[in-house]
């Protein structure tokens, strides 16, 4: 029995160890350690999924199987045995040998994984022809037998393509034809829905699902979303800080984890929010507002109209280029509306920035999906805090000290973080003080733009609590936009749903939740994963209209 | 060819021929604003105020500055770029054998240097940060600090003087045999392919580095693709525009920058003709020169951007 096994291994890795040297500023150079004595098997056909935060080790652990490192990183100790042998000992030319033909890599960004000046074929056949196991007439018919399989438009001509030409959900899928041509034992598959529209990526889940299942590869499934996961793979390992903290059945895995981090984990989704009922007039009216960018003609925004109640949340959802960012630049006045109206306090807001006077500007501020690019890396947590409180009140010196404190603690971070520069704080923190500073200047209303989508869901969880409590406390309003539905649900009173430029769906919570659904929404809701075996099966046969992205 | 290349293409003609006439109104005020003029030139210190006026009546230069400015536009665009004072010879015939002689001089140049900066730097990429990198870089920043006067000596103390390889003046003539021609000109063409080698190297370096960070070039590694194989049909056709852009700056200067070289060779060419005149003050020529190396610079860097262009596959098939 135990020798049955061992002849179905397919990847064995022992002990693995990994490490890289970083380079602070400022210091000399340093040695950490990113994966610390991992040990994995994969038998021959099966999929294992690698589950974590970032900073976890799982791309690390995945292209380890490749002999890869990414930068710096090197292989320090342990074995990764391949098909019986030690690949750790081939050295490069044995990497070259088995790069491509043996383990195949699907990345989490296709549009950036393709090169931009070849066409898609030749991208797609290239490991094939290289390592010589089919001619080129040979390879290419395989492809399209692929293209056709991950169900691709065109598969007889769309390796005439180039990668610009088409869409991210299309790429993603030539992307896994790719790896599946050359006929590999194992694909890596790094992350490779993550990038994609929620209503996208089931199909592309799909697609990958039922070409793994026929092609018989293995593979390595990597991904920080435990519902992902958990839909196309066998047995999932959990990973923290690059140790195994859990490893088991799909099914125990999201059943019955043994280990805290696991649990929390898969009930990371659970936040309590009591929808609030609008109240009797709204702060901010949004009438009629329709916009186009430059002097386009494609209307990005159409005839919107939503209203915002003092302290209570309105979520607007929808995938991108619905119009949702849009929407926040057309209320910050960034971009100006072409017809339509916003209203504030009863009086209509002034259609520029430039002409908005200061308290205007006051009353709403912004928060960004990425929280490092929004603050100056030269400037300390003290200097970004403090700056709203010197331009919109003119507080200086130990008044304006106490009040950044104040507003540290608010956050839950506390005095300490004053002297820190943004790239001494972990990505939960940088939101955070993101959130400060629009804090600081007491808005009726914070626009909140994907705020938690670069976030680990642990870590996105802790800023959602933060918001809300937040909200109670200091009764500001929230135009949160977010392609989420999970988040949705945990923090909104009030939701639009945008498509295409339109307000498809809008009201309440519980009535923007409740059947009947229209084609769009129902949509929406049906592709959010669920911690589910079998879910993806059946959400594909339950759907009414076909996504738009792929 | 599809149409928003064609418009990109032609913009950038229109913007190139707009430029070109911009130019020839700076050389023409520049010209003007200098002291004395070609009547006062052309008699010398001696010249009595009567005949002074008399030839300036026959010159046309009582004319406002605008008007002269298109009679001698309308010369250049039908071929006459007036006359040489000094030598009273037509400029367009003395200068048709001279910009021959640069050109010829330019391309054998270009030919050897831009093959071997784009090769340098591609080995340069691959062994980046190793010794051979060093080597190269170090080897090519040396040559190119050096001033081409200084280049150009040592070259004709080495090959001219101890070893006598070759001559160490390069005088050619019409119906001068091509191998002799060579011969002459190979001490010169090397001196110039020293001087911008350094340039396109480093600018090809650094170009395949800047691509060398994309995802697309993980792919290709994780692919099994040789280190070289990676760079060359991955990373380079990514970097083509920026090389391109640096390799006609190059030639550009080939032809326009010859000067010096062309002056310690005597080698009969625009350069020479160039400072030949600029010490007699013969104002039609300098003019006539100016406007042609504008001309040449403007038309390189066109070609440049509309390679650029046609490089971008984005725009080459657009969706």
């Amino acid at each position: 029995m135990a020798d049955q096994r061992a002849k179905s291994v397919l990847l064995d890795i022992r002990n693995l160890r990994i490490e890289a040297t970083v380079f602070p500023p400022g210091e000399p150079p340093k040695n950490i350690v990113l994966v610390h004595d991992v040990s994995l098997t994969l038998e021959k056909g099966k999929v294992l999924g690698l589950i974590g935060e970032s900073g976890a080790g799982k791309s690390t652990i995945g292209l380890s199987s490749m002999g890869y490192g990414r930068g710096g990183v090197r292989i320090t100790g342990g074995e990764v045995i391949l098909n019986g042998r030690d690949i750790l000992k081939g050295g490069k030319e044995g990497f070259r040998k088995l790069r491509g033909r043996e383990v195949c890599y699907v990345a989490q960004s296709a549009a950036a994984a393709f090169n931009p000046a070849h066409r898609l074929m030749d991208q797609v056949v290239e490991a094939t022809l290289l390592h010589g196991t089919a001619t080129r007439a040979a390879a290419e018919k395989r492809a399209v037998a692929l293209f056709k399989k991950l169900s691709l438009p065109n598969p007889e001509s769309i390796g005439e393509r180039f990668p610009h030409q088409v869409s991210g959900g299309q790429l993603q899928r030539v992307m896994t034809a790719m790896a599946l041509c050359s006929e590999p034992d194992l694909i890596v598959f790094d992350e490779p829905t993550t990038a994609l529209d929620v209503t996208t990526q089931i199909d592309v889940l799909a697609a990958i699902k039922d070409a793994i299942r026929d092609t018989h590869v293995a593979a390595l499934y990597i991904t920080h979303d435990l519902a992902v996961v958990a839909q196309v793979s066998d047995e999932i390992m959990v990973l923290r800080h690059g140790r195994l903290v859990e490893w088991g059945g799909t099914r125990q895995i999201i059943k019955e984890p043994r280990q805290e981090y696991t649990n929390a984990l898969v009930s990371v989704h659970e936040i309590e929010h009591q929808e609030q009922k609008p109240g009797t007039t709204p702060f901010l009216s949004v009438k009629n507002i329709t916009a186009a960018y430059g002097r386009s003609h494609i209307k990005v925004l159409k005839n919107v109209s939503v209203d915002i109640y003092p302290g209570q949340t309105l979520a607007v959802v929808g995938e991108s280029g619905s119009g949702k960012s849009t929407l926040a630049r057309a209320v910050t006045g960034l971009l100006p509306p072409e017809q339509g109206t916003v209203t504030f306090d009863g009086r209509p807001l002034a259609n520029r920035l430039a002409d908005r006077p200061k308290e205007d500007l006051r009353q709403l501020q912004m928060i960004y999906q990425m929280a490092d690019v929004a603050m100056n890396p030269r400037q300390t947590v003290g200097t970004i805090i403090g700056r709203p409180l010197e331009f919109y009140f003119g507080l200086r010196g130990r008044q304006r000290d106490a009040r950044v404190a104040e507003l540290l603690d608010k956050i839950e971070m506390g005095k300490g973080f004053v002297d820190r520069y943004p790239a001494e704080l972990s990505g939960g923190q940088k939101q955070r003080v993101c959130i400060a500073r629009s804090l600081a200047a007491k808005p009726k209303l914070i626009i909140c733009d994907e705020v938690t989508s670069a976030l680990d869901p642990l870590v996105a969880h802790g800023i959602l609590k933060l918001l809300l409590e937040l909200q109670k406390e200091e009764n500001v309003a929230y135009l949160f936009i977010t392609h989420d539905l999970a988040t949705v649900k945990s923090i909104a009173d009030s939701i639009a749903v945008m498509y295409r430029g339109e307000v498809v769906r809008y009201g309440a919570k519980s009535q923007v939740l409740a059947p009947p659904f229209d084609d769009y929404t129902d949509l929406l809701l049906s592709s959010v994963p669920e911690m589910e075996i079998g879910w993806l099966e059946k959400a594909i046969k339950g759907r009414r209209m076909a996504s738009a992205g792929n | 060819m599809s149409s928003p290349i064609v418009k990109l293409v032609a913009q950038r003609i229109a913007l190139g021929i707009l430029l070109l006439l911009a130019v020839s109104v700076l050389i023409f005020a520049g010209t003007q604003i200098l002291p004395g003029d070609v009547a006062q030139a052309i008699l010398g210190q001696s010249a009595t105020p009567e005949s002074l006026a008399n030839l300036r009546e026959q010159l046309g230069l009582n004319d406002p500055a605008f008007i002269r400015y298109f009679r001698w536009l309308g010369g250049v665009v039908t071929g006459d770029l007036g006359t040489a004072m000094s030598s009273g010879q037509d400029i367009a015939t003395s200068i048709k054998g001279r910009l021959w002689n640069t050109l010829f001089l330019a391309f054998w140049a270009a030919v050897v240097a831009v093959p071997l900066a784009i090769i340098l730097g591609l080995i340069a990429v691959r062994y980046r940060n190793g010794w051979v990198d060093k080597l190269i870089s170090g080897l090519a920043l040396a040559s190119t600090s050096f001033p081409e006067f200084f280049i150009g000596y040592v070259l004709v103390y080495f090959f001219a003087v101890k070893y006598q390889i070759f001559p160490g003046i390069s005088t050619v003539y019409d119906g001068m045999p091509f191998g002799e021609r060579m011969q002459a000109i190979m001490l010169p063409a090397a001196a110039l392919t020293l001087v911008v080698l350094a340039h396109m190297m480093r600018m090809t370096r650094a170009a395949i580095l800047n691509v060398m960070q994309s995802a697309y070039v993980e792919t290709a590694e994780l692919k099994g693709l040789s280190a070289f194989a990676v760079i060359r049909r991955h990373a380079f056709p990514n970097a083509i525009a920026p090389i391109i852009n640096v390799v006609m700056l190059n030639l550009a200067y080939l032809i326009v920058g010859v000067v010096v070289v062309e002056v310690i060779f005597v080698y009969p060419g625009m350069g020479q003709y160039l400072v030949d005149h600029v010490t007699k003050r013969d104002v039609p020529v300098v003019q006539a020169v100016g406007l042609i190396f504008a001309a040449v610079y403007i038309s390189l860097n066109i070609v440049a951007d509309i390679a650029a262009i046609v490089a971008n596959p984005r725009l080459r098939h657009p969706k």
